[in-house]
C-alpha cells in the first residue's frame, strides 16, 4: 500500500501545486518553484554516489573475473581514483596542477576526438540518406542538392535562384514540418503530464 | 563736454558688462539635475556681439504615465511617455534620464539613461544576472541600455513618484510632469496565460470524459499503428535466435524529462520480453537517478513475467554523465557483446548519430526515438525504425493497451485536431485582416 499509493499520491500534489503555480506569478509561486528546482538538485547530489558505486562494481567484477575487455576496466577505475584522488589536493583546479594537465591534454583531446567522428558518420549516414531508392528518397536527395548548393558560393555563381529556394525549402516545407512534430511534442508532454498527474501513468516508478 | 565724452567713451563697456550679466543670469537660471526646470525656454539671440555659446532649450516629454506592471511578481513599475518634440533626428534630444522618488517634490535620484526616442522604461527589481540577462543586442541601432543606479534598488510595494528628463548637448534637462505615486503590486494571477489555461482544462475534460469512454469500450479503441513500436517485439524475438544482448540506451535526459519517462515505459515492456525469453538485456546509464528507476523498472519487469531470479543489477549499470565518455563506453559494449538489437528511447544530442552509426556498422538491428527534433534526421537514416516526436509519448498507450492510457492518447488526438482547426482558422482570418483567433491565442508571458 505504501510503496505504491504514498509515491503516487505525492507525485498527484506536488504535480497539480507546480501546475496551479505556473499561472500565479506571486513571489509565494516563485519560492514554491525554486524549492522545487533545489530539492531536484539535492537529490542528485545524493544519487550520485550511488552511480559511482554502480561504476566501480561492474568494473571490478569484469576485472575479477577476467572478462572480456577486462584491461579496459581497469583503465576506467585507475582514470576514477586518480582523478578522485588529485581532485582533493589543494589548488588542483590552478593552471599547471597534475589535476589540470590530466584535463587539458588528455580528456579533452580525448573528446574532441570522439566529437571529430561525427563528420565522418554525417558523411557516411547522407551517403545511405541520399541514395534514390524511391520517390521521397528522390525528393530528399534533391532539396538536399538545392540546399547544399544554395549555401557555398558556387551554388549563387551556377543561379542566383538557388540560395532563393534553398532558404525557401529550409524556411517554409522544412519549418512547417518541424512545427508540426513540436506541436505534438507539447501536446504529448501536456498528455503525459496529465497522466502522471492523474496517477494513470506509472512507469516512472517503476511500475506498469 | 567732457562729461558727455565719458558718457559716450563708457557706452560700450556697459553694453559689455550687460551682455555678461545678462549670459551669467541665464546659466544662473539653469537647473541642477533633479529640480524643476522652465516648461519651454528656447533662447536664441542673433544680435549678441560677443561669441557668446547660443544656448538652445528643449522642451521636456509630455504624458508620463507609471502604472504597475501588469502579470509579474510585484517586481517591476512600467513608465511610458510621448517624446519631447525636440526629439528629432537632426539634433535636440539627446538622451532621457529616469528619475525616481520615495517623496513627490524632491529626493529624485537618477536609475537610468535612455537613448532618444525612448518611449517607455520598465523599473524592476535588480536580478543577480541581469547583467547577463539584459545585456544589449549586437545592434548598432539598439537604444541605450538603461543604467540603473544600484545605489537606491527599486523595493517592492513602495509608492514611488517619477520624472522623465529630456537631454540636449549641453547636458540641460527639460522635466516631464510628475507621475505617481504607484507602487508595484505582486500578483495572485497571469491573465496572459489564460489561453494556456482554457487549453488545458478542455484537455482535462477530453482526457476524463475519454477515459470513462475507453473503460466502457475496454481496449478496442482504434488507435492507428506504429511500426516502430510494433517492431520492437520482433527485434527481441531476434535477438534471442542469435543468442546475443539487447542494448537499451535511455539517452542523455534528466529523468525528470518526459522523453526519459516515455522510455522507463518501453524499457519496462523490453525488459518483461527479454525475461520471458531469457535474453540478456544491457542498460548503460548516463544518470544516477535515472540508472535508479531503470533499475526498478527491470525488476519489476521481471518480477511480472516470472522470472525474478534472472534479473541482476548489473543489467542497468551507470557509464558516466560526460557525453563522449559515455558513448565511447556504449559504442565499445555494442562491439564487445554484438548486441543484436539496439534501442535508443528518450533524450539525444550530438550522441545519437555516433551511437546509431556505430550500431549500424556492427549490423545490429536498431529502434530509435526521440524528441529532439534536430536528432530525428540521423536516427531515421541509421535506425530501422524510428519513433518521431509525440510516438515516443505515445508509446505507452500502444504497449500496454491500458483502457485508462489509450482513453488520453484519444484526448490528445483531439486536441491535435483543434488546435488543427484553430490553426486553419487562423491563417484564413488573418489573410483577411482580422486578428480575432491571433488575439485569442496569443500568450503574454
Amino acid at each position: 500500500m505504501l510503496k505504491r499509493q504514498l509515491p503516487m499520491l505525492i507525485v498527484s500534489i506536488v504535480g497539480l501545486i507546480m501546475t496551479i503555480q505556473y499561472f500565479i506569478p506571486h513571489p509565494f509561486s516563485e519560492t514554491i518553484y525554486n524549492y522545487a528546482l533545489d530539492w531536484l538538485i539535492i537529490i542528485g547530489i545524493f544519487a550520485m554516489p550511488l552511480g559511482i558505486y554502480s561504476m566501480v562494481h561492474i568494473h571490478v567484477q569484469k576485472v575479477a573475473r577476467k572478462q572480456t575487455g577486462w584491461g579496459y576496466s581497469v583503465v576506467a577505475l585507475l582514470g576514477l581514483f586518480v582523478m578522485l584522488a588529485l581532485g582533493w589536493t589543494p589548488d588542483c583546479l590552478k593552471d599547471g596542477t597534475f589535476f589540470m594537465r590530466l584535463f587539458e591534454f588528455v580528456y579533452i583531446p580525448i573528446q574532441a576526438t570522439m566529437f571529430s567522428l561525427l563528420a565522418f558518420y554525417i558523411t557516411s549516414a547522407a551517403y545511405r540518406a541520399f541514395r534514390a531508392r524511391n520517390i521521397l528518397a528522390t525528393i530528399v536527395l534533391v532539396s538536399a542538392i538545392i540546399v547544399m548548393l544554395g549555401r557555398i558560393p558556387i551554388g549563387e555563381a551556377i543561379s542566383p535562384h538557388i540560395p532563393e529556394v534553398a532558404d525557401w525549402i529550409m524556411n517554409v516545407p522544412n519549418m512547417a514540418a518541424q512545427r508540426s512534430i513540436m506541436i505534438g511534442l507539447g501536446l504529448g508532454a501536456a498528455a503525459i503530464a496529465m497522466k502522471i498527474v492523474l496517477g494513470i501513468e506509472r512507469s516512472y516508478m517503476g511500475m506498469d | 563736454m567732457s562729461g558727455h565724452s565719458h558718457v559716450r567713451n563708457g557706452l560700450p563697456v556697459i553694453l559689455i558688462a550687460g551682455w555678461v550679466c545678462l549670459a551669467c543670469a541665464i546659466r544662473a537660471q539653469e537647473p541642477s539635475p533633479g529640480a524643476l526646470p522652465p516648461a519651454i525656454q528656447t533662447m536664441i539671440d542673433t544680435t549678441a556681439p560677443i561669441a557668446e555659446p547660443v544656448v538652445l532649450r528643449i522642451a521636456p516629454p509630455a504624458l508620463l504615465a507609471a502604472v504597475d506592471a501588469p502579470n509579474d511578481a510585484g517586481k517591476a513599475i512600467d513608465l511610458s511617455w510621448t517624446v519631447s518634440p525636440d526629439d528629432r533626428v537632426d539634433g535636440g534630444v539627446t538622451a532621457y534620464r529616469v528619475y525616481r522618488s520615495k517623496e513627490e517634490g524632491n529626493g529624485f535620484v537618477r536609475i537610468a539613461e535612455l537613448a532618444a526616442g525612448t518611449v517607455a522604461y520598465s523599473d524592476r527589481v535588480q536580478q543577480e544576472d541581469s547583467a547577463e540577462e539584459e545585456a544589449p543586442p549586437p545592434d548598432a541601432a539598439a537604444p541605450a541600455v538603461p543604467t540603473a543606479d544600484e545605489s537606491h534598488p527599486f523595493e517592492i510595494g513602495v509608492p514611488y513618484y517619477y520624472r522623465v528628463a529630456a537631454v540636449d548637448t549641453t547636458g540641460y534637462e527639460a522635466f516631464s510632469a510628475t507621475a505617481g505615486p504607484v507602487r508595484s503590486i505582486p500578483q495572485w494571477y497571469h491573465s496572459g496565460k489564460t489561453p494556456v489555461l482554457v487549453l488545458v482544462l478542455v484537455f482535462f475534460v477530453l482526457v476524463v470524459v475519454l477515459i470513462q469512454m475507453a473503460k466502457i469500450r475496454g481496449a478496442d479503441m482504434y488507435i492507428r499503428p506504429i511500426a516502430g513500436i510494433s517492431e520492437i517485439d520482433n527485434a527481441i524475438g531476434r535477438a534471442t535466435e542469435m543468442g546475443r544482448p539487447i542494448l537499451y540506451v535511455m539517452g542523455l535526459g534528466a529523468p525528470e524529462e518526459i522523453a526519459t519517462i516515455a522510455s522507463y515505459t518501453i524499457l519496462a515492456r523490453v525488459a518483461r520480453k527479454t525475461a520471458e525469453y531469457r535474453t540478456n538485456l544491457l542498460v548503460p546509464c548516463n544518470e544516477p537517478i535515472v540508472m535508479t528507476i531503470a533499475q526498478e523498472t527491470v525488476k519489476n519487469a521481471y518480477m511480472e513475467a516470472g522470472h525474478p531470479d534472472l534479473y541482476s543489477d548489473n543489467m542497468v549499470f551507470f557509464v558516466t554523465s560526460m557525453q563522449f565518455a559515455y558513448v565511447a563506453a556504449v559504442n565499445g559494449l555494442m562491439l564487445r557483446e554484438r548486441t543484436a538489437t539496439n534501442c535508443y528511447f528518450g533524450k539525444f544530442y550530438a550522441e545519437s548519430l555516433l551511437l546509431s552509426e556505430a550500431g549500424n556498422i556492427a549490423g545490429s538491428i536498431q529502434v530509435a526515438g526521440t524528441d529532439e527534433v534536430a536528432q530525428l534526421p540521423f536516427f531515421v537514416t541509421t535506425c530501422d525504425y524510428t519513433l518521431i516526436g509525440e510516438e515516443l509519448y505515445a508509446a505507452s498507450a500502444y504497449l500496454g493497451r491500458d483502457p485508462l492510457l489509450l482513453g488520453a492518447l484519444k484526448a490528445q488526438d483531439y486536441i491535435k485536431a483543434i488546435v488543427m482547426l484553430v490553426i486553419f482558422l487562423g491563417v484564413i482570418l488573418i489573410s483577411f485582416g482580422n486578428e480575432i483567433i491571433l488575439n485569442l491565442v496569443t500568450v503574454n508571458l
